[in-house]
């Protein structure tokens, strides 16, 4: 039940994008073809999910232990933009289709900030799942941020079929490019904030 | 180039959220109102500054292959160093802020700035430009968040002056994206005529 | 410009650079510890100030924390010539719109509540927000009621609070944990507290 909950809430109710503003320039930027936005979204689930266990247990058992918690965003960065490097030269060498698949969108995952933000989240924040205020665990924080990156990739893949529709309707010309599709995620975080409350 | 036109040019020509549409996290996440906005600004100002100026003066001597972790590792000092000091000095703005601190490592306009200028000028060239993008990141964030303050909550730097309810949408997320597509507009119908 | 990359130079380069960058974020570390101490202590003082009577002692100094119905709370005890004149109890409610809700509250000895102060949370701004006295008068209610004769809950669910416009289950959360900070105040002044 607890699981489900988290889900729900990291998917529609807080939506990363629509809601907390993270990796809101990969959303803008690849989001002209539906089938480019599937890839990317893997890409962010697949990063994501990997980055913030390892930098859960570097929280846990590095930085908390010393008390160095004022290293965090050195470390956390450092950490991502190596992991994103070590994923993209393993993908290479084990799996070409997979990298096919990804490879492009992984040197831009180290800049989004949807990923280092989470990694962030999961680690400072409090969370209310279950009863009591407190840090989640492991099991929980990896659910979170997977969830997370779903709820990164559904808002991307919906906005991508809406741009696509886009393409084939005259907009009027100061409209054209970003401010019709930042006016068009503003509709659709509209549209998402009916899901507030739910949890 | 005269050094003034380093910091201008910054400003409007390359206004670093309109024209370039760079850092667009932070600019939707932190504008609730406009001091939140000016806050947001000047921190990534200083960072901009100060590692812009530190990297122009190590890039010669940076390894080609390690260039971007070099400079990403100058930008997260500076950032951390920003948020010691604000927790010190400004803890309130610091925990409005929130997580959009030390995601300035990850803001696209301060690696951009590094990669694109900082590596390839001098010093003081470099400092003036990351003193002018920053000051361009400011003075959209600012407006941005007046905007929205003003729609959204009636006030003006936090002076109520439309008095009973107002929009409550435009500080709220949707508001957001609302507010900066339509400033864009705004922009660009400005800019053409 | 940038020189040829080896494994030395390169390995080199960010050793240093890594430990330049550790020394300057150090010494930051160092200078700003005492103002971060001093910052994070005069908003737990200024909030102590907020909620209780008047006081001579430190209650910063003596609080201790407490279990209450599985949540723990933190309990400031406040004197004034040695006489006891009431408590202050940190507690935090899950069941905020936003996320945690977190509040200072002082009880007077009698268990009326003296005031309360948002310590933190995360409302909707505009909404929920309104928790916060600096937004809106609905906090102002809480002031000089007794829990026990003064029924801790929104006039929707039989209490006599009024909930704040669109944002009930930001109210509820309120009450909520008025109510839980007042259940461990009349435990900890059972329990002998600080009398």
């Amino acid at each position: 039940m607890e699981y489900i909950l988290i889900i729900i809430s990291a998917v529609f109710v807080n939506n990363i994008v629509l809601n907390q503003f993270l990796g809101i320039c990969p959303f803008l930027g690849v989001s002209n073809k539906i089938s480019t936005a599937v890839g990317m979204s893997a890409a962010v689930v697949f990063v994501m999910t990997l980055s913030t266990l390892i930098t859960y247990l570097v929280q846990c058992y590095i930085l908390n232990p010393l008390n160095i918690g004022f290293m965090q965003t050195v470390t956390f960065i450092l950490i991502i933009a190596a992991l994103v490097q070590m994923v993209e030269i393993i993908l290479k060498k084990i799996s070409p289709a997979l990298y096919q698949a990804l490879g492009i969108f992984l040197p831009l995952i180290t800049t989004n900030c949807a990923v280092l933000g989470v990694a962030i989240l999961v680690v400072t924040k409090e969370f209310t799942f279950g009863g009591n205020a407190a840090m989640l665990d492991l099991p929980q924080s990896l659910v979170y941020t997977a969830s997370m990156a779903v709820g990164f990739g559904l808002a991307l893949i919906i906005f991508a079929g809406m741009r696509e529709q886009m393409d084939l309707v005259g907009v009027p010309k100061p409209f054209r490019g970003v401010p019709i599709a930042l006016i068009t995620a503003g509709i659709l975080a509209l549209a998402f904030m009916g899901f507030s409350g739910i949890v | 180039m005269n050094r003034l036109k380093i910091i201008t040019k910054g400003i409007i020509k390359e206004n670093p959220t309109f024209v370039l549409v760079l850092g667009m996290c932070p600019t939707l996440g932190t504008t609730t109102s406009a001091v939140n906005g000016l806050g947001m600004g000047l921190a990534t100002t200083f960072v901009l500054m100060l590692s812009n100026l530190v990297i122009s003066l190590i890039s010669g001597m940076v390894p080609s292959k390690v260039r971007i972790p070099s400079f990403v590792v100058v930008i997260s000092v500076f950032v951390t160093v920003v948020q010691l000091v604000m927790q010190a000095y400004v803890p309130g703005l610091y925990e409005t802020l929130g997580l959009f601190i030390p995601l300035i490592v990850v803001n696209c306009i301060v690696l951009g700035r590094a990669e694109a200028y900082a590596s390839k000028n001098g010093p003081l060239d470099s400092f003036l430009d990351g003193l002018g993008s920053g000051l361009g990141f400011t003075l959209s964030l600012t407006t941005l968040g007046t905007v929205r303050e003003l729609l959204g909550s009636g006030a003006f730097f936090g002076w109520k002056i439309i008095p009973g309810d107002a929009i409550l949408v435009f500080i709220l997320a949707p508001g957001a994206f609302l507010a900066l597509g339509y400033l864009m507009v705004l922009f660009n119908k400005i800019k053409k005529a | 410009m940038a020189r040829e990359s080896n494994f030395r130079n390169m390995f080199l380069c960010l050793l240093i650079i890594c430990f330049g960058g550790s020394a300057i974020m150090g010494s930051v570390y160092l200078i700003t510890y005492e103002p971060i101490a001093i910052a994070q202590a005069a908003k737990v003082n200024q909030a102590l100030g907020q909620v209780l009577p008047d006081f001579d002692n430190q209650p910063a100094e003596m609080v201790y924390d407490m279990e209450i119905e599985g949540s723990k709370v933190a309990v400031y005890p406040a004197t004034r010539d040695s006489v006891f004149v009431g408590a202050a109890i940190e507690a935090v409610t899950t069941k905020g719109f936003g996320g945690p809700i977190r509040v200072m509250v002082g009880f007077l000895p009698d268990g009326t509540v003296f005031n309360t102060a948002i310590i933190s949370h995360s409302e909707t701004p505009g909404l929920g927000d309104k928790i916060d006295p600096r937004k809106s008068d609905f906090s102002l209610q809480f002031k000089g009621k007794n829990p026990k004769t003064f029924h801790l809950a929104v006039k929707k669910d039989g209490g006599r609070v009024d909930a704040i416009t669109a944002a009930t289950i930001s109210s509820r959360a309120f009450c909520d944990v008025v109510d839980l900070a007042y259940r461990a105040f009349i435990k900890t002044v059972q329990k002998g507290g600080k009398q």
